[in-house]
Order: structure tokens, then C-alpha cells, then sequence
């Protein structure tokens, strides 16, 4: 069946590129109809996932939600725990009249919500959703995920700014400089899963955590890799502080709180897209659920071992499964803590999350090089894992706050 | 930033002169929500101007209430039957832990905390359930009456109360563990929004605002109404535990004492309930000797709250003027809170417990 649809694409897209080429006396090449099937599959099977996964996991949220807060959320449509309800609603804001406010740059105003998007969208080509279910094998997949998210920025500016708006420009603003700050954690957090995978390709990331104590060749392993995930302190206890890291950058990447300052409705009723309506605005809210999906993904690949892991589950859906717990995750903090200020994020991100950049690159390299899958690294890496945990337990108290406020001081005249 | 703003609470709007993310100056702009209340008083009886009250400070109605009728009870030489003053501590301190509750609830929204707002909500609606047994409404009660107070408290009402009072302070502690002690919530409030002890006399503050700045005043101990004396009540006063005296988070910490203290209050004067009428024999036609003028006030949630009554001897009043002391609370914002951030403002402004029904009135 799926060979008959590629064969009905192929020859409709071959008659359609070939009339070019047919004035001129020749036929179209083979490479460019493939090329252009490819596309239009790809694109298709990503914007019907995204939409999928948006649909659901803003369902997810609201219930999530619900449930923390003492409450029902949706329950009428579609008679099970409202599960329609995320549809009912695009097809409201699909409805819904466009207003383009007065005063604004139209043509940037309109291109906006496409940058964001299209930003988060061409992301999903390099993840690896399974061994063989991915659009492109980039050689370069981490590489081109954190190129592609800085595109979100451009678009975020760009709706700040021709809004017209104080509360869009203000947010506008933060956005960019938030994830400015934060493309830089991110990356350092992931280079010691790269750096132990040995390559930035996602699948070879993904399999380079396939095996159990150093025997490839024995398939039987590869359904029980749980403990061979680059998360493990007994693998590298850098990498798993790395991975934590990396998550708390990830939630500033993708605005989640505590650090959605861009979007904080109490501060900046919406931030940078307070006058979109309509369908324009729910391209912002694909956008984020979107870019959830993709550092959430990135997360389970780098350093939860992509789809290996468990015996007994289909790659995909192990892999769905890990990603969207971490998006739970991401959920479940964000129906639990405040949200930090402006001077404080920086701080988060310059003076702390940075630094500890530094020391894990170095000490995973190190690890890498002397302990990694030897007797002493696993305990090693336990005890000092052990170690940190219970020295976290003891200062992880609400201290109180140095008198002459600094960091305010600091801030402010910056 | 306002009037239409997620967290100006109601229509405050301010005027914000700021410097990137720093707000140079913030000046208030008031009376969106002003409806002439004082002046309708003066073309109302007494017993008629009580609803009015209601809707001054709608977060806290009986207290409102119950500061007119004490002011009118004063003016006309009334007397309040015991079982009727008790009903009144009772209601008044449940409505006070409901309004304290919307204070942090949206103090918490107001710094990004979403969860806590609504579990708020949860426990004021289980005020809100026990009110609209007792009086019918769940807003604008218009239940403390001169003289006493429209309904009895029966039997069925005081285990609602007390199932209540039972729960609550394990609630409260489940609210300190989400918010309270919260790292992000301690580091945004901490040290913002400071208010001296100096500056919080000058400005004329009172109720929470001033007991978060360290002095130790509270007109239910001070200056005793009621049946206040009979219970056994602290008052909690800001020590500044996490910064300074007197900055946002003894504000938002004085409430959530506040509230247990209440709750306290509340269990004692069940237990001490007596029999008897629960309203006073007020005329039919109320009529104030001619030429006294009564200025009584009472603690209200958000601090002093006073009405001043001039009587010219006719059943209406001449003149009545209210000290909202949310009003007195938003002076500071212009004057001491210049150079702070947009959210730091917001933080504390929060912690401010600001009420625009009664600012505007």
C-alpha cells in the first residue's frame, strides 16, 4: 500500500516537474522528482505530527494542570475527559477573524508567527524517532537542531516589535535576550553526550548507548541498555549533572516557567504575541509545544539512550514515551514554581549554569579518557554522584537573601 | 500599565516612566472604579447604606459591614446582644482568612505561581460555601445588620465552620511548601518592595502592610471591640526572616500567620457561643441625636478601616467619609518604589493587597 501511494506521488510529481523540462526536449532527472517526494512526505508527516502532538499535549497540559490545582479541566467534549477539546479549539482559532492592529508593520506582523514556526518545524528533521524513522540523517543532527532553534528568536523579535505594542516589545525584547543567554548552556550541556557518543549524529548518538557492558555483538544486550544510558552516574556523573543542566536550559529555550519572562501574563498580558488572534496566534502556541517536543527529543536521544532501553517496547513508541515524560516534566514545573526575574535568569545563566558548562566538558572528557566503563569508573561515578546528591539535600533550603540585593544593584545599572 | 491589566487587580492604572526593564516612577491613576458611595450615603438611612458597604470591599464585605454598623451603633447609643457580637467575630474573621487567601493567591499569580492561586480559590470556597448557608449570598452578604446580625448561627452552620477550621491549618502548611518557602518566590519577593518601619507610620499604614513593617499594632488587641478580649489571639509582626523588615515577603508571610491566627479565633468563639438573640432591638426608624459626630475603626483585612459619621438628627447622615486604608497602601507606590524592575513592581505591589472597590469606593 505505502509503495502505491510513493508510486502515485512519484509519477504525479514527474508529470508535473517534467513540463519544464518537456519544452526543452527532455525529461525530467530522477533526483529531482525523489527530491521533491521527499519533501512533500516529509513536510506532510511533520506538520501531521506536530499538529497530533500539539493537540495532545495541550490537552495533556490542561489536564495535568487540573489535576495539580484541585480541578476537572476540559471534560465535555468528546465525552472522555474532554480529549476533543484541543481540536474544538483549533477549529475556533481557525475560525476566529484575523485583526491585524493598527499601526503595526504588516508585513512583518503576518511573516512572524511563520518564522516561529517554520523555526521549531524544521527541527523534527534530524530526530531520529526510531532506527529507521527519521527524514534525514545529518551528520551534523545536534549541530543543525541548535542552529535551527535560533531561528525562533528572529520570528519572536520580529513579532515584538511590529506589534506596535509595549507589553509585545518588552516581550519581544526578553525573549531575544533570553534565548541568546541560553543557546549557549544548552550547547555546553550537550557537548559530554557528545563527546562520549563521538559524533554529532543523532542516531549514532543513539546506538553509541546501545550496548551493556561493552559487548556489541550480542543482540540479546541491546533490549537491556536501560543501565547504559548516558545519564548514569556510573557511566559519567558529569553527563547526568550535564543532562540536568541541559533540562533546566532546555525549559529557558523553549519559554516554559520558570522562565517564561517573554510570555509572563501577570508582567506582560501575553508578551510578544499579546495582539495576535486567530490562527496567527496558534501558530505561536504550535511554536511552543513544538519546541518542547524538540528539546525534549533531544534530551532522550543525547543522554536517555533514543529508543534503546527496554526490552519488549517498539523503538517508536519507547522513544514517544521517554520524550513525552520529559514534557510532563516540563509540565509538572510549570504548575509548581513561580517564575524568576529578568536579572535573575541571567544571573541562572551566566554564573551558574555556564560555569558548570565548563566543568562538566572538562571532567566528562577526562572521565572519558581514564575511567569510562571501567570497575573503578562505575563506582567512581556513584559515590561521587551519591556524594553530591546528599551535599545538594543538606544546603537545598530557601537561605535568606543577602540584605544589600547586589544582583538587583548589578542589574540595574547594566 | 492598566486599566486592563492581568495584575493591576481590578482597574488601578499606572503610569510608568521606565528605562528599559526599570521602572523610573510609577504613578497611580485612580477613580475607575469610584461610585460616589459616601455621597449616596447622605440620601440613605442608616440601616440602608449597610449594602453599600458590601461592595467598597468586595473581597472582605462583612468586615465592611460590621466596621458601618459599629460606627452606627456608636452614633445611636445601640447596644449589641452577646450571641449577636460572636456571630460577627465568627463571620468576620472566616471572611478575613478569605480575603487574606485572594491576597496570596494572587500575590503567588502576580510572581508566576499559578497552582497556588487556585488552591486558594479551593479554600474560599469552602467559606464561600459555609456564608451562603448562613446568609444566602456568596459576595456582597449584607449580613451583619445594626444592632446584631440578619440570621442566627444554627447548629448545622457551626459544623460547616468547624469542619472547616479543622482542615485549615494543614492546608496552610501544604500552601507553605508550595509557595512560601518556595527558593524563586523567597528570591523574587525578599528584599522588594521594602517599606520601613518609619516609612510605614508616616504613610498612615495599618492592618498587615504595617505589621510586616515591625510595629506591633493591631486594633483588636489596641483597642479592643467586641468580643475580642475574650479570646486568646498573637498578633504576628514582620521580622524580616528572609531580607528586610518589611519587604514583600513579611507581607505575604504576616498573612499566612494572620490566617492561623483567625482560624484560632474562630474555633475559640464557636466554643464560647452564647445563647441568646442574635440581634439587638433597633427602631424601626433610626434617628442619630443631632450634632454628634462618631469616627470608629475597626481592623479589616487590609488594616484600618474607619467610618467618620456627622449627624444633623434626621435618619439620614450628613456627612460620611471612609478611611480605606487600601487607599493609604497605594500611596507608596509613586513615592517610594522608583528604580525597581517591572516585575519586582508587580511583586510588590501584590504583597499590597490593594483593593480597588475600596480605594475608589
Amino acid at each position: 500500500m505505502y509503495s502505491a501511494l510513493y508510486q502515485l506521488l512519484y509519477s504525479t510529481l514527474e508529470t508535473l516537474l517534467n513540463i519544464p523540462f518537456w519544452l526543452f526536449g527532455s525529461h525530467v532527472p530522477h533526483w529531482l522528482v525523489f527530491i521533491h517526494v521527499s519533501l512533500i512526505l516529509g513536510g506532510v508527516c511533520m506538520m501531521g505530527f506536530i499538529t497530533v502532538l500539539a493537540l495532545f499535549s495541550v490537552w495533556a497540559e490542561r489536564k495535568v494542570s487540573a489535576y495539580m490545582q484541585a480541578r476537572l479541566g476540559p471534560m465535555e467534549v468528546g465525552k472522555y475527559h474532554g480529549w476533543l477539546q484541543t481540536a474544538a479549539d483549533a477549529i475556533k482559532l481557525l475560525l476566529k477573524e484575523d485583526i491585524v492592529p493598527a499601526g503595526s508593520d504588516k508585513f512583518l506582523f503576518l511573516a512572524a508567527p511563520v518564522l516561529v514556526f517554520s523555526g521549531s518545524m524544521i527541527s523534527y528533521v534530524v530526530i531520529p524517532f526510531g532506527p529507521h524513522l527519521k527524514i534525514a540523517d545529518l551528520d551534523l543532527g545536534v549541530f543543525y537542531i541548535l542552529a535551527t532553534s535560533a531561528l525562533v528568536v528572529v520570528g519572536v523579535i520580529a513579532a515584538g516589535w511590529s506589534s506596535y505594542n509595549k507589553w509585545s516589545i518588552y516581550g519581544g525584547m526578553r525573549a531575544a535576550s533570553q534565548y541568546i543567554s541560553y543557546e549557549i548552556p544548552t550547547a555546553l550541556h550537550l557537548l559530554p553526550a557528545v563527546l562520549m557518543a563521538g559524533s554529532l549524529n543523532m542516531s549514532q548518538i543513539a546506538d553509541s548507548q546501545a550496548y551493556y557492558l561493552g559487548d556489541p555483538s550480542q543482540p540479546f544486550y541491546k533490549d537491556f541498555s536501560i543501565l547504559n544510558w548516558a545519564v548514569w552516574p556510573w557511566i559519567n556523573p558529569f553527563a547526568t549533572v550535564s543532562f540536568i543542566l541541559y533540562f533546566i536550559a532546555s525549559l529557558a529555550e523553549t519559554q516554559r516557567t520558570p522562565f517564561d519572562l517573554a510570555e509572563s501574563e501577570s508582567e506582560l498580558v501575553a508578551g510578544s504575541h499579546t495582539e495576535y488572534s486567530g490562527i496567527r496566534w496558534s501558530f505561536f502556541f504550535l511554536a511552543e509545544y513544538a519546541d518542547m517536543f524538540v528539546v525534549s527529543a533531544l534530551g532522550t536521544v543525547l543522554f536517555l539512550g533514543g529508543w534503546h532501553g527496554l526490552p519488549l517496547i517498539p523503538p517508536v513508541l519507547e522513544f514517544l514515551l521517554k520524550a513525552l515524560f520529559l514534557m510532563f516534566v516540563m509540565m509538572w514545573l510549570r504548575w509548581t514554581l513561580p517564575r524568576l526575574r529578568v536579572d535573575q535568569l541571567t544571573y541562572v545563566c551566566w554564573k551558574v549554569l555556564l560555569p558548570f558548562g565548563f566543568v562538566t566538558i572538562l571532567g566528562s572528557g577526562l572521565w572519558q579518557l581514564y575511567l569510562v566503563r571501567t570497575p573503578a569508573g562505575w563506582v567512581a561515578g556513584t559515590v561521587l554522584m551519591a556524594v553530591l546528591l546528599l551535599a545538594m539535600s543538606r544546603i537545598w533550603k530557601s537561605e535568606p537573601v543577602p540584605r544589600d540585593g547586589e544582583m538587583t544593584a548589578a542589574a540595574a545599572s547594566a | 500599565m492598566g486599566p486592563q491589566h492581568p495584575s493591576t487587580h481590578g482597574v488601578l492604572r499606572l503610569l510608568l516612566q521606565t528605562d528599559g526593564e526599570v521602572v523610573e516612577k510609577a504613578q497611580p491613576h485612580l477613580g475607575y472604579l469610584h461610585r460616589c458611595a459616601e455621597k449616596i450615603s447622605e440620601h440613605l438611612s442608616y440601616t440602608q447604606f449597610t449594602p453599600y458597604t458590601d461592595r467598597m470591599d468586595y473581597l472582605a464585605s462583612l468586615n465592611e459591614n460590621w466596621a458601618w454598623c459599629r460606627a452606627v451603633e456608636k452614633l445611636c447609643d445601640l447596644e449589641v446582644p452577646p450571641r449577636a457580637e460572636y456571630i460577627r467575630v465568627i463571620v468576620g474573621e472566616l471572611n478575613r482568612i478569605a480575603s487574606h487567601l485572594i491576597a496570596l493567591g494572587t500575590h503567588g499569580l502576580d510572581t508566576g505561581a499559578f497552582t497556588p492561586f487556585l488552591l486558594a480559590f479551593r479554600e474560599r470556597e469552602e467559606i464561600m460555601t459555609i456564608f451562603e448557608a448562613v446568609c444566602g449570598a456568596r459576595l456582597t452578604y449584607n449580613y451583619i445588620r445594626v444592632g446584631g446580625a440578619l440570621w442566627d448561627l444554627l447548629p448545622g452552620h457551626i459544623d460547616l465552620i468547624l469542619r472547616f477550621v479543622d482542615q485549615f491549618d494543614a492546608k496552610l502548611d501544604a500552601l507553605n511548601d508550595l509557595l512560601t518557602n518556595n527558593h524563586i518566590f523567597v528570591r523574587r519577593t525578599a528584599n522588594v518592595g521594602v517599606i520601613t518601619r518609619e516609612q510605614a507610620i508616616e504613610y498612615g499604614f495599618t492592618g498587615p502592610n504595617l505589621r510586616a513593617s515591625g510595629v506591633d499594632w493591631d486594633l483588636r488587641r489596641d483597642q479592643p471591640y467586641s468580643v475580642y478580649p475574650e479570646l486568646e489571639f498573637s498578633i504576628p509582626v514582620g521580622k524580616g526572616e528572609k531580607g528586610t523588615v518589611g519587604d514583600s515577603w513579611d507581607r505575604y508571610w504576616i498573612r499566612v500567620e494572620e490566617m492561623r491566627q483567625s482560624n484560632r479565633m474562630v474555633r475559640q468563639a464557636i466554643e464560647q457561643l452564647p445563647p441568646g438573640p442574635h440581634c439587638g432591638a433597633v427602631p424601626r426608624v433610626l434617628k442619630a441625636p443631632k450634632g454628634r459626630e462618631v469616627y470608629v475603626s475597626t481592623e479589616n483585612p487590609r488594616g484600618e478601616l474607619a467610618f467618620y459619621i456627622v449627624s444633623e438628627g434626621k435618619t439620614i447622615p450628613y456627612r460620611v467619609k471612609t478611611r480605606a486604608p487600601a487607599f493609604v497602601s497605594l500611596c507608596v507606590i509613586e513615592d517610594l518604589w522608583t528604580n525597581i524592575f517591572v516585575a519586582d513592581l508587580v511583586a510588590a505591589m501584590g504583597s499590597l493587597d490593594i483593593v480597588m472597590g475600596q480605594v475608589d469606593r
